[in-house]
């Protein structure tokens, strides 16, 4: 009995022990910058924008396919989505983008799959005209559309992510938003021009994943760049301009074929 | 082996192969190339350049029928020219005047009637039938029906027709309606109401209902012409031939037209491209900022090689060239691409990527540097085979499937994206290979260069080993290589401002980019022609060439209607004042029917003459080519993608009698005043706009201008290099590795460790050839500099003052030790014995203890390395009891003596206490360096040592030339010592205070002491065949001792003058060169002798606290440094200070100077490089706590730091850590505390009891 109690503790000592150890290590994320609250605060500031951005640019890209030629407001229709898309989107994707190396972190197995960021732009480039695709291809049908873009949407990940989480976080971000878009249209707060799919559109979850997938990339790359270099404020000036091409998440998507109500 | 081992190889053995062909003929490689690039592109040049700008067709109107909806063959006919247009639009040119010109009639009279006369034209279009065998038409069943205008256009309402026939007039404007035009009080005003406020370079409303820009109008007080035009447009949706001919005929039978040659048998088909608005263009820019950035971040990574930017260029040309070399391809087999080329294009760049080109060339670099180039090359490809074909599949894998998505669109991208693929395999085999091997022949050629004379310049040989015993001298590490980096490729560690500066410059990016945008802006001003340049430019140059084609546009002369006018038809606008015609013409008596004053003959100057030119016939080009797209979506009718049709104009020629003028006049328009200034009012609207934009222009350059300055200052505010901005700092042991965890190969120097002090090593000094070295157990040690092997040990001086004779009792040894370890045991540990107290406290201790010791045992060994006073590690008994009981030394003693018994100097067991119990000596050295003791240390001391004798002062300063070494001690005592043989050759005892600094120049010895004061001593050699003769003599350190050394009075130290107060406080530092004498002290003043006669030249004030540190060379560089963090410049010529800057926090512990910059370092732990001219911060080094004040400079571009067990090169000029030498094995050495640098490039660095002996790689600096 005693026994038994000595060898528990002592588990559970050894365990305690070795989450300690384990959160002392900290993988290829160590913070030159002491404060870790400052440094996910500017990388949060930074994902934020870009996903406003890139929802900005990505809804502009879903209207243009219905806009008339000559609109006497073009300006206006960059800003044609209801307020709370694009800020949405922002949280969203600085979400996204802070969770992945944390969970790297948390798994223990950083990612080191095409670390650097020319990669990353290749990836958002790849993410951006998926969109492109997606929104000046005539497809013959809604299955066709919705495949191709899964396709499109894996080899994505294939080409710039390969890791397990990442995938599996994709996957489930991409039906919690589904899932959350679907609520949204349930509801009536907007709806889809022509819907197939329930209330929403069939290729949403790709586009979902893909959005995903490049938030989690620009996520751990700002992670590294920033967290790992002395030239602190160099790396937040690269990351600003980076900022300018920008990730289109998931809502940007969405909210051109939704008829905001 | 498996199939996929064997495939590997072959593959790796074929790219082998293939880069040696490229690297062995590159010339004749790059022309292939070249040549297949262009053949490829041959094709391209069919295909038409992209644009906005509509495009033109013309058919003839009398075989003109309806294109069918399936595009011909044909290749006349452009691909677009199908299908019904979106309307036809037909345009009745009316030109009005009153003639003839009255005096009587006021300004307003210009254009009132022939305005009016719109309306009986308007009525009479609108009524307008045409019957013939297949039924009546009018033109209701065949204008273009329009509905509704665009929502938002309500302001347009009034003004544009709402529904019915798209027919548009000046009469809209008063909604076509007679009576309104009638009781307008001000027609100018309408009219004006509705143009837009600004500039506005597109079509405006005025443009669009007149379908003449609006200077040809003649609608103005000022038209001195008095002709006014005007168009009434009629929009057709089905073409008519019947009617039209029978309306163009009505209204010429009405209206004839004398002299008017316009040619009526062509129509003019015009095609739209599709717009790209702000809307379209963001996500394309935001995909080709994507695509910049991309490129960007890829080629940043090519490293190491000779010219980075070119082999950037290359790998930018070889994915663009295999991008068109794939559309040729394409076009070539006839694929046409419907996709828009311009917004497929970034993402195929992404697709193709340059991955390939950089891992190449990384796998290129990283091949050894010795070998051939060409076997470099292929060893590189062949390396990379493997993954270069893997991905390659891999892709093409992808793309493959993507084709099977059986989307159209994307079937077709994914053939460009295969092609593309591949000519991108192609051009990188054969094109950026042998770039590369180009890139890096040219650098190994640098290499070579530089590499012969700095090796030739090695002594060749090492002079024999001078040491007694046989033993083989350490094998000289191989000569290892350090590659400097061309200067324009590193980083410059410049502050950010200066480096953008510095780019601008040297690229004169803002004049190319002015110069850029210029052009650009020209090309675009002429290719969209938005003012009518082109025919502008055109009616100048068939004006100026009277024999040439009298029209523009290719139209023929009309030889058969009015030969008169040949040549004299230019455009209205540019002969204003015409001669009347000649002769009377015939026709114009056809016109006179229409006005009732009757034809005049000879039309006096003011008649106005209505003509007809040339470009008359197609006056909508000179229309803003808008000005349709614009007139049609104002019914959101899109032209984008669709062509209208533009049939001839029916030319309308109205004159009105000035009676009708009267008639038609408002009563308001007489008291209109006449044109104030009539001659120069003519543009006087066109000039007011132009002054307008010009004073916009100069207010918004101004502006730039202050903004700029505002951003200068911002930016470069005028505290260089203060305190507190640390820009370009560096953490040392950053490995010089990029962002991609790329980091060149580290070639490994060895140290050469050199062993043998027991305790801390305090004082090094160095000629160059020899080394000596003083430990805190006041051993001196003399190293052979090139071999690193101990050649004398100067164990204490008193161990030499006597014969070798005596026994050796253990007994006293004993009791020596004894009193030794309890005088240790009282001062426990002297750290904190004499940190916090004064040097009173200590001293007496060891006054007391120094006694003790018998005189007679003076062959003894060493035996102070043994005491250990470690004492936390023991047991607290042995301290209460006498060690004798309890702990016993005799075996250590006994090794201690049996080591000590050949006079070989070998090495020492180190104690664990070496670093633990440094004499007080060393702390008063160090608290006097640092200045914490403020006042003086008390003449107690200097009177207990004295008394003592020489046993237990402690050598504080030690300097090395030729064979002799000057040792100045705590009691004040100078010694010289012969480095070879270790005796004692002379010594001063003429001072009583410490000895805290020497210099030895020439022949001369300068000690400064702790009381301030400053002794000359001069060497006095008897014989002529003097040591001093042989310093610098190529290998006199294996000279056997010369017989004049033999007899010890030969060499006399004399004081030649003591300069009392030299300093008020006492002299931390002193350095000698170039015949002056520089001394610091703790009253924050710096003086400079003059060393012959001992002179002070000057006292150099200005720092605000003690003086740490000081730099002099043989140049006359004079730096300073103090507890203030200060460094000043001085002139030492003329005492004055050159610059001042503050750049540490806390003092400065070690200076350097380099012609360029000056390096200094502080407690703070930071090495700063300052320009030396401007006194401007270049960047700083982040150093290892307690590292701070160890650093040297090799040459002018190497820089040495020591850190906790390493020592670092740094590339002086752009701050980049080259190496980094770890000098022990174990890695977790002390902190290096001393470095000095060596003539022969060794450095010297101690770290706690032991020597390090580090051989400087050869330098390898690429040239450009």
């Amino acid at each position: 009995m005693c026994a038994t109690l000595t060898t528990m503790s002592n588990s559970a000592l050894t365990s305690d022990q070795r989450s300690e150890r384990q959160h002392n290590s900290r993988g290829p994320y160590v913070s030159f910058i002491t404060n870790r609250t400052t440094n996910l605060l500017i990388r949060g500031g930074m994902l934020f924008f870009v996903g406003v951005f890139l929802a900005l640019v990505l809804n502009l890209l879903q209207v243009q396919r219905n806009v008339t030629l000559f609109p006497p407001d073009v300006i206006s229709s960059i800003f044609s989505s209801v307020w709370w898309v694009p800020p949405s989107c922002g949280i969203a994707s600085a979400m996204i983008g802070v969770l992945y190396p944390c969970i790297d972190r948390r798994l223990g197995e950083p990612h080191k799959f095409k670390r650097e960021w020319s990669s990353v732009m290749r990836c958002v480039a790849v993410f951006v005209g998926i969109n492109h695709a997606s929104a000046k291809v005539d497809f013959a049908n809604n299955v066709q559309l919705s495949l191709t873009l899964a396709a499109l949407s894996i080899g994505l990940w294939w080409t710039f992510d390969r890791s397990r989480s990442g995938f599996g976080l994709g996957i489930s971000i991409a039906l919690l938003a589904t899932l959350t878009t679907q609520i949204l249209v349930y509801n009536g707060v907007f709806q889809y021009t022509n819907p197939d799919f329930l209330y929403i559109r069939s290729w949403l979850p790709c586009i979902f994943f893909a959005g995903v997938i490049t938030m989690g990339n620009i996520g751990r790359q700002l992670a590294l760049a920033l967290l790992s270099n002395s030239s602190f404020y160099k790396r937040i000036i690269v990351a600003l301009t980076e900022k300018v091409n920008l990730i289109l998440f998931t809502f940007g998507k969405a909210k051109w074929s939704l008829n905001l109500q | 082996m498996t199939l996929r081992e064997q495939l590997r190889e072959k593959i790796s053995a074929a790219f082998y192969r293939h880069g040696l062909l490229c690297a062995s003929y590159p010339v004749p490689i790059i022309l292939f190339t070249s040549a297949s690039i262009l053949t490829c592109c041959y094709p391209l040049l069919r295909l038409p350049l992209p644009g906005t700008g509509p495009v033109e067709f013309t058919t003839g109107v009398q075989d003109y029928s309806v294109p069918s909806h399936e595009p011909l063959g044909d290749l006349e006919r452009p691909d677009w020219y199908h299908g019904p247009p979106v309307a036809y639009i037909q345009q009745v040119l009316v030109k009005a005047a009153v003639s003839p010109w009255d005096s009587s009639l006021v300004p307003v009279d210009v254009f009132r009637s022939p305005l009016g006369k719109v309306f009986s034209l308007l009525e009479e279009i609108r009524n307008h039938v045409h019957s013939d065998g297949s039924g009546i038409r009018s033109l209701e069943a065949l204008c273009l029906q329009v509905t509704d205008l665009f929502p938002g256009l309500r302001r347009m309402q009034s003004v544009l027709p709402e529904h019915g026939c798209l027919l548009v007039s000046p009469g809209n404007y008063w909604q076509n309606q007679r009576d309104l035009f009638d009781s307008d009080s001000d027609l100018l005003k309408t009219i004006q109401k509705h143009e837009p406020k600004g500039l506005h370079t597109s079509a405006t409303l005025r443009d669009l209902l007149f379908g003449v820009p609006g200077k040809y109008t003649g609608v103005s007080h000022y038209n001195r012409k008095r002709v006014v035009t005007y168009t009434i447009t009629v929009v057709l949706s089905n073409y008519d031939a019947g009617f039209l001919s029978s309306l163009r005929t009505r209204l010429k039978q009405l209206h004839p037209s004398a002299n008017c040659s316009l040619r009526d048998d062509h129509m003019v088909h015009i095609h739209f491209k599709e717009e790209i608005g702000i809307a379209e263009l963001i996500p394309l820019v935001t995909t080709y900022i994507i695509l910049f950035a991309y490129i960007y971040f890829s080629t940043r990574k090519i490293d190491m090689v000779k010219s980075k930017w070119g082999l950037a260029l290359a790998a930018v040309v070889t994915v663009l060239s295999s991008l068109l070399m794939s559309v040729g391809l394409c076009t070539l087999f006839g694929l046409t691409p419907t996709l828009n080329g311009g917004e497929i294009f970034p993402y195929l760049v992404v697709v193709i990527g340059l991955e390939n080109v950089l891992v190449l060339t990384k796998s290129v670099v990283s091949t050894p540097v010795d070998l051939e180039v060409k076997l470099r090359i292929a060893q590189g490809l062949s390396n990379e085979s493997w993954s270069i074909m893997k991905n390659m599949a891999t892709e093409l894998c992808i793309i493959l499937i993507g084709y099977f998505t059986l989307v159209p669109a994307i079937q077709e991208f994914c053939l460009f994206a295969v092609v593309g693929l591949v000519s991108d395999f192609f051009l990188q085999m054969f094109f950026f290979t042998t770039v590369l091997s180009i890139d890096i022949r040219r650098m190994e050629l640098a290499d070579l260069n530089r590499r012969l004379p700095a090796e030739a310049g090695l002594p060749p040989s090492k002079p024999g080993p001078l040491r007694t015993r046989e033993a083989p001298p350490p094998p000289r590490p191989s000569p290892h290589t350090i590659t400097l980096q061309t200067p324009a490729f590193r980083n410059l560690r410049l502050p950010k401002r200066l480096r953008v500066v510095y780019f601008l410059a040297r690229t004169r990016l803002a004049q190319r980019i002015i110069m850029a945008g210029t052009v650009i802006w020209i090309g675009i001003l002429v290719y969209t022609d938005p003012a009518g340049i082109r025919t502008y430019l055109a009616a100048q140059v068939s004006e100026q060439n009277p024999l040439g084609d009298s029209g523009g546009g290719g139209l023929s002369p009309h030889l058969a209607v009015a030969p008169v006018f040949r040549g004299g038809d230019p455009t209205s606008t540019l002969s204003i004042h015409r001669a009347p015609a000649p002769t009377p013409l015939p026709e114009n008596q056809s016109q006179g029917h229409l006005g009732p004053a009757g034809p005049l003959p000879h039309a006096p100057p003011s008649m106005p003459q209505i003509t007809w030119g040339a470009e008359d016939e197609e006056g909508w080009r000179r229309l803003s080519f808008r000005h349709w797209p614009s007139l049609f979506s104002y019914y959101n009718i899109t032209l984008a993608k669709k062509y209208i049709s533009l049939l001839p104009v029916i030319p309308v020629t109205i004159h009105l009698s000035p009676q009708e003028a009267i008639d038609t006049r408002h009563p308001q328009d007489t008291r209109h005043p006449p044109p104030p200034i009539p001659k120069v009012s003519v543009d006087i609207q066109t000039d007011l706009t132009l002054y307008k934009v010009a004073a916009l222009g100069l207010a918004a350059g101004v502006l730039l201008v202050l903004l700029l300055f505002c951003l200068y200052r911002v930016l470069c505010p005028r505290n260089y290099g203060r305190n507190g901005v640390a820009h370009g700092r560096r953490r040392r042991g950053d490995l010089p590795c990029d962002d991609y965890g790329y980091s060149p190969p580290v070639s490994e120097i060895s140290p050469l460790l050199l062993r043998g002090h027991s305790m801390d090593i305090e004082c090094l000094a160095s000629d160059g050839m020899l080394l000596a070295s003083c430990c805190l157990a006041g051993q001196i040690r003399v190293w052979d500099a090139q071999t690193g092997d101990c050649l004398t040990v100067i164990p204490k001086q008193r161990l030499r003052q006597c014969s070798s004779s005596g026994c050796w009792e253990q007994r006293d040894v004993w009791d020596t030790i004894t009193a030794e370890s309890d005088c240790a045991c009282e001062s426990r540990d002297p750290n904190l014995g004499c940190d916090g107290v004064s040097e009173d406290d200590c001293y007496p201790l060891r006054r007391r203890s120094a006694p003790t010791r018998p005189p007679l045992f003076t062959d003894q060994p060493d035996l102070t390395p043994l005491i250990d006073t470690n004492f936390t590690s023991q047991p607290p008994s042995n301290l209460a009891t006498p060690p004798r009981g309890g702990f016993d030394f005799g075996g250590l003693v006994e090794r201690a003596y049996m080591e000590h018994e050949p006079p070989s100097p070998s090495t020492y067991p180190s104690p664990s206490s070496a670093s633990s119990s440094p004499p007080s000596a060393t702390y008063l050295q160090r608290t006097l360096s640092l200045g914490d003791a403020s006042g003086p240390p008390n003449q107690a001391v200097g009177a207990g040592t004295q008394s003592a004798g020489d046993w237990e002062s402690s050598v504080w300063a030690m300097e090395l030339r030729g064979n002799l070494i000057a040792a100045g001690r705590s009691s004040g005592k100078l010694e010289l010592w012969d480095a070879v043989e270790g005796s004692l050759r002379c010594s001063n005892e003429d001072g009583v205070s410490g000895i805290t600094a020497l210099a030895f120049l020439n022949n001369r010895i300068v000690a400064a002491r702790l009381n301030g004061s400053l002794d000359f001593f001069t060497v006095e050699i008897n014989k002529p065949l003097g040591l001093l003769q042989y310093r610098g003599a190529p290998g006199r350190g294996s000279m056997p001792p010369s017989p004049c050394y033999s007899s010890e009075d030969l060499i006399s130290c004399q004081l030649t003058r003591s300069v009392q107060c030299a300093h008020q406080k006492p002299i931390t530092v002193l350095r000698a060169a170039a015949g002056r004498v520089v001394t610091g002290s703790q009253d924050h003043t710096v003086r400079v002798y003059r060393l012959e006669d001992s002179c002070c030249l000057f006292t150099l004030q200005g720092h605000s606290g003690g003086i740490t540190a000081i730099y002099i060379d043989q140049t006359m560089v004079l730096a300073s440094g103090g507890q203030d963090g200060a460094i000043c410049l001085w002139d030492v010529l003329t005492g004055s200070r050159v610059s001042h800057v503050y750049g540490h926090r806390g003092d400065v512990t070690s200076l350097v100077c380099t012609t360029s910059c000056v390096i200094s370092s502080g407690l703070d732990d930071l090495i700063c490089i300052w320009d030396r001219s401007t006194g401007i911060k270049l960047y700083s080094i982040q150093q290892e706590v307690g590292c701070g004040a160890s650093l040297g400079v090799i040459s002018e571009s190497l820089l040495v730091t020591g850190g906790q067990g390493c020592v670092s090169f740094w590339d002086l000029n752009f701050g980049d850590l080259l190496q980094t030498v770890y000098l022990s094995q174990s890695g977790d050495g002390q902190g290096v505390r001393q470095l000095l640098v060596l003539d022969n490039a060794a450095i010297v660095c101690d770290f706690g009891s032991e020597l390090s002996l580090v051989y400087v790689p050869s330098v390898l600096e690429k040239l450009d």
